[in-house]
C-alpha cells in the first residue's frame, strides 16, 4: 500500500497530507489534520455527525476518501466562527439550548450554514427536510429548528 | 487496495480491464464506501472517474440532456431547464438519501447498484433514457432499463463503466412523474414505486406512454400493457382503472420486512395511477 500525497484547502487554508487509499476524509480530518469537530457516529452516511462541505456541497466525510479531495475546497465546523466571534448559528444554538450531548452539533451547524447560504428564510418544513440526514438523539429537534430560524432572522437583519 | 484517478476514459477502461483482482468504480461513493466499511466488498483497485473530462457536467445535446456520471443528484435539481423538461426524473433523483447524500450520490451509481428499489431507475426507464458505456472496445449506448440484469448485477463487461445518461428531447405536450411508497417521510428505500412518462396531442389524448415499476420484481419493470391501457384515452377514470389493473398484473414482488407481495402489488397500481395523473397534468401544462 503506497501513500497518496494530497493537496487541498481546508477552511481557506492550503493543506497537504499523505493518505492511504482506504482512509476516509473524516479520519484524515480528525487524525491527520487534528480537526476533531466532525464526529464519527455511524460511519455509513446515515447520521450526519461527520458533515463537512466539499466544494460547497455538504457531504458525509465518512463517505469520502481522503484521496478524492485533491484540489478540492473543504469546510469544517472549525471554520464557522470568525476568530473569537461565534457565527450567528452557533450563538443561536447556545441561546436556544439546541444541544445537549453535542455530538451531532458540528454536523448540524455545517449543514444549517449551507441551507442559510442558499435560502436566507427557510420554512420549518424546509429546515426539517434539509437536516433530515442529521440525527440528534437528545433534543427532539424542536430547539434545533427554532435556533436555525432565529439565526436566519439575525442574519437577515445583519 | 490501490486508488487511481485516470484522466481519460480509455485509461479508466484499461485500468478496470487489466486489474487481475477486483476493481471498483468510484463516483459519488455513497454505495461503495458503505460496502467497504461493511466488508461487503474488498477491491484491489478503486478507479475514481471524477477526473474524466465532461464527467461532472449536464450538457444540452440534440434537444435533450446528457448527464455525466459524476453529477451529484443535487446538481440535477439546480438545473432549471432539466427540471422543466424532466421533472419526474429529477424528483426521483432528489428523493435518494439525505442532503449530504444528495451532494455526492449519482443517478448512474443508482443505476449500476442494480437494486430493484433504486429510485431513479423507474423514472429513467419511463423517460427512455440511454446509458453511454465506455469500455476497452470504445463506447456503446444501451437503454438505461437494460443495465441491471438482477439484484446487484449489471450487464457491464469487465473494463466497462457508464459515463453518462442521455435524456432525449421532449415533444410538445409531454410530462413525467415519479412516486414511491415509504413508511417515513424521507431517507428510506422504496417499498414500491412508479415512473410514468406521457405524450399528448393538442386535444389531450395520450399518444405515447411509458410506465415503469420499481421494487416489484428482481429488476425495474417497463409495463407495456399499462402503457397500452391509457394510450388513446384522456386518462379518464376507466383508463386509470385499466392502468392500475395492468400494473398490478405485471408485479412479481417478494414479501420482506418492508412489504408483503399483496401490499406491494396493490400499492404499485395506486402509484401508477397517481403518477400518471401528475404526468398528465404536467403534459397539459407543458408547451
Amino acid at each position: 500500500m503506497s501513500a497518496i500525497a494530497v493537496t487541498t484547502t481546508v477552511n481557506g487554508d492550503p493543506v497537504q497530507f499523505l493518505t492511504d487509499p482506504g482512509e476516509t476524509l473524516l479520519d484524515v480530518l480528525r487524525y491527520k489534520l487534528n480537526l476533531m469537530g466532525a464526529k464519527e457516529g455511524c460511519g455509513t452516511g446515515d447520521c450526519g455527525s461527520c458533515t463537512v462541505t466539499l466544494n460547497g456541497r455538504i457531504v458525509c466525510s465518512c463517505l469520502v476518501l481522503g484521496a478524492e479531495v485533491d484540489g478540492a475546497e473543504i469546510g469544517t465546523i472549525e471554520g464557522l466562527a470568525d476568530g473569537p466571534n461565534l457565527h450567528p448559528l452557533q450563538q443561536a444554538f447556545i441561546d436556544h439550548a439546541a444541544l445537549q450531548c453535542g455530538i451531532c452539533t458540528p454536523g448540524i451547524l455545517v449543514a444549517s450554514k449551507t441551507l442559510l447560504d442558499r435560502n436566507p428564510d427557510p420554512s420549518e418544513e424546509e429546515i426539517r427536510y434539509w437536516l433530515a440526514g442529521n440525527l440528534c438523539r437528545c433534543t427532539g429537534y424542536d430547539k434545533i429548528i427554532r435556533a436555525v430560524q432565529a439565526a436566519a432572522a439575525t442574519m437577515r437583519g445583519a | 487496495m490501490r486508488y487511481a484517478r485516470p484522466e481519460t476514459s480509455t485509461e479508466a477502461s484499461r485500468l478496470l480491464a487489466t486489474e487481475p483482482g477486483l476493481a471498483r468504480v468510484l463516483a459519488g461513493g455513497t454505495d461503495l464506501l458503505v460496502q467497504l466499511k461493511a466488508g461487503m466488498t474488498e477491491p484491489d483497485l478503486i478507479v475514481d472517474i471524477k477526473g474524466l473530462p465532461g464527467i461532472a457536467g449536464i450538457t444540452r445535446e440534440a434537444g435533450g440532456f446528457r448527464i455525466g456520471a459524476a453529477v451529484p443528484n443535487q446538481a440535477m435539481g439546480e438545473d432549471k431547464a432539466l427540471v422543466a423538461a424532466w421533472p419526474g426524473v429529477v424528483e426521483a433523483a432528489s428523493l435518494i438519501g439525505s442532503t449530504q447524500v444528495q451532494g455526492r450520490a449519482t443517478i448512474i451509481g443508482n443505476l449500476c447498484n442494480a437494486s430493484p428499489a433504486g429510485d431513479s431507475v423507474p423514472a429513467l426507464a419511463a423517460a427512455d433514457a440511454v446509458a453511454r458505456i465506455s469500455g476497452p472496445n470504445g463506447e456503446r449506448d444501451v437503454p438505461a432499463l437494460d443495465v441491471a440484469v438482477s439484484p446487484g448485477k449489471t450487464r457491464l463487461a469487465k473494463g466497462e463503466f457508464v459515463t453518462s445518461i442521455f435524456l432525449p428531447a421532449r415533444p410538445a405536450n409531454s410530462g413525467d412523474a415519479y412516486l414511491r411508497f415509504i413508511p417515513r417521510t424521507e431517507m428510506d428505500i422504496a417499498v414500491c414505486s412508479a415512473g410514468v412518462n406521457l405524450v399528448l396531442d393538442a386535444s389531450g389524448t395520450i399518444t405515447a406512454a411509458r410506465v415503469a415499476l420499481g421494487a416489484v420484481a428482481p429488476v425495474v419493470l417497463l409495463v407495456e400493457a399499462a402503457a397500452a391501457a391509457i394510450i388513446g384515452s384522456k386518462l379518464d377514470d376507466a383508463a386509470l382503472a385499466r392502468l392500475a389493473k395492468a400494473a398490478e398484473a405485471a408485479c412479481r414482488p417478494i414479501s420482506d420486512k418492508r412489504g408483503t407481495i399483496e401490499f406491494r402489488t396493490e400499492v404499485a397500481g395506486v402509484l401508477a395511477r397517481r403518477a400518471a395523473t401528475i404526468a398528465y397534468a404536467r403534459a397539459r401544462a407543458a408547451k
